[in-house]
């Protein structure tokens, strides 16, 4: 699992590849921690692009919550993007599509949280 | 050893309304428009062949469960609203003359697993024996009270059965109707405990009203040795996982997505969903099971050696051989 940080604009995209299940989540986790401070009311936004990532588990989603919670309580704006066919359809089965937004392109997402 | 599901639904008995029962209707004779049914069979393989949801229900009385053994003596899961069917039914074949022993493992006391006591009619019946299990100490004084007036106006001195309790003790396996039964303590505001049921070189796991943290690898790997390369576990899949994580977290139950990946680890053969949601229809019941099994099939290589996880909705009436 990698987590790769570009900038477009005020949108920090950070783009994750590989798996996020119980060995690599935790690491996944960590790796968005740093990037989260910033992404308050006013200041930058995130959209984590997942093209590259083929699975994500309950733990991957756990955390992708989490760093959500964090964005959400600093009033600053998170969506995830570009998902594969399979995770997607794993974000609706788990009905995270609820709670977390999710853009079909990262275009879509970066067009979206630069508003 | 089979299990017969007598209430299946969480938190309160959910009746279907007017409204549910148009929605099947108009379903139904959409999907009819046109045919033609030669006899009842043609028209039973029709229903058959039609969504679950359109031509059945998952019902709406709350957690009872029965294990089918080859002793004579009952043992049931449980004392939600579905035990009043279930007391019924055995009066209907035994009758009221012939005593009956039933041993009845309690996952806790919270009121939608209790309920049905009152209303079980073996109860009130001289001759017949009530066994009530379970791990916490106040379950007898939880039973006298719901009995007692104004909650209820017959008391437990009027009931005609000889009514036992016994305590029970996490990870200390019993026999009971010729089954070795072992309690695991689960997360649930009170404590909740699941059974590990094995007889008849078939393992049962109920694991009903039980919140998993889906980060405590350590208690997640309890778990996966609890259901460990068992027949059926029975599964509370009562939320979402979005809504176990977030909203409804801490309010002791778990999801479908958790239910699938511990299942999987730890080898389970069937799992059925339990403990549903009220406020979900059998249309979204229905769903979330097509959901379920799309997860494990995305999931299904991850351990190779496992059998394929069967997955299925339980509802009350549905009996599975194990």
């Amino acid at each position: 699992m990698e987590l790769v940080e570009r900038r477009e604009g005020s949108v920090v995209v950070l783009a994750a590849s590989g798996r996020i299940d119980h060995q690599t989540a935790e690491a996944f986790q960590k790796a968005l921690e740093p990037h989260l401070a910033g992404c308050s009311e006013g200041g930058d936004s995130i959209v984590v692009e997942l093209s590259g990532v083929n699975y994500v588990s309950s733990v991957g989603l756990r955390a992708l919550r989490l760093a959500s919670k964090k964005v959400k309580a600093q009033k600053g704006r998170i969506a995830v993007a570009a998902m594969q066919p399979t995770v997607a359809e794993v974000f609706r089965i788990s009905r995270f599509d609820s709670i977390l937004p999710a853009f079909e392109t990262l275009d879509a997402a970066v067009g979206e949280l630069q508003a | 050893m089979e299990v017969t599901f007598w209430g299946t639904r969480g938190s309160l008995p959910t009746p279907m309304q007017s409204s549910h029962i148009r929605q099947k209707a108009r379903a139904l004779l959409r999907a009819a428009s046109g045919k033609v049914f030669k006899d009842e069979a043609a028209i039973d393989a029709f229903l058959d062949a039609q969504p679950f949801w359109t031509a059945n229900t998952y019902g709406g009385d709350s957690p009872c469960l029965q294990v089918g053994l080859a002793s004579k003596e009952h043992l049931l899961c449980d004392f939600g609203s579905g035990a009043r069917r279930l007391g019924g039914a055995m009066l209907g074949k035994f009758g009221p003359g012939a005593g009956q022993t039933y041993h009845v493992l309690m996952s806790h006391l919270h009121w939608d697993h209790l309920m049905g006591f009152p209303f079980f009619p073996p109860a009130f019946i001289p001759g017949n024996r009530i066994i009530i299990y379970g791990c916490h100490d106040d379950i007898e004084a939880s039973f006298r009270r719901q009995n007692q007036a104004p909650n209820f106006p017959v008391d437990f001195s009027f009931l005609g059965a000889k009514i036992e309790f016994r305590k029970l003790t996490a990870g200390e396996t019993v026999e009971i109707a010729g089954a070795a039964v072992t309690p695991k303590l689960q997360l649930h505001a009170g404590d909740s405990y699941g059974y590990r049921i094995q007889a008849e070189d078939a393992v049962f796991v109920y694991s009903s009203d039980s919140e998993h943290r889906i980060e405590d690898e350590a208690a997640g790997q309890g778990f996966v040795d609890f259901f460990d390369k068992a027949d059926l576990v029975v599964f509370d899949a009562m939320y979402s996982l979005a809504d176990a994580v977030s909203l409804k977290e801490d309010w002791g139950h778990s999801s479908n997505i958790v239910g699938v990946e511990l299942c999987q680890r730890a080898g389970v053969k069937r799992l059925a969903l339990f403990h549903h949601e009220p406020v979900y229809d059998d249309q979204r019941i229905d769903q979330i099971l097509s959901d379920t099994r799309r997860y494990e099939e995305i999931r299904r290589d991850a351990y190779p050696g496992h059998p394929v996880l069967e997955v299925l909705a339980a509802y009350d009436g549905l009996t599975v051989a194990l």
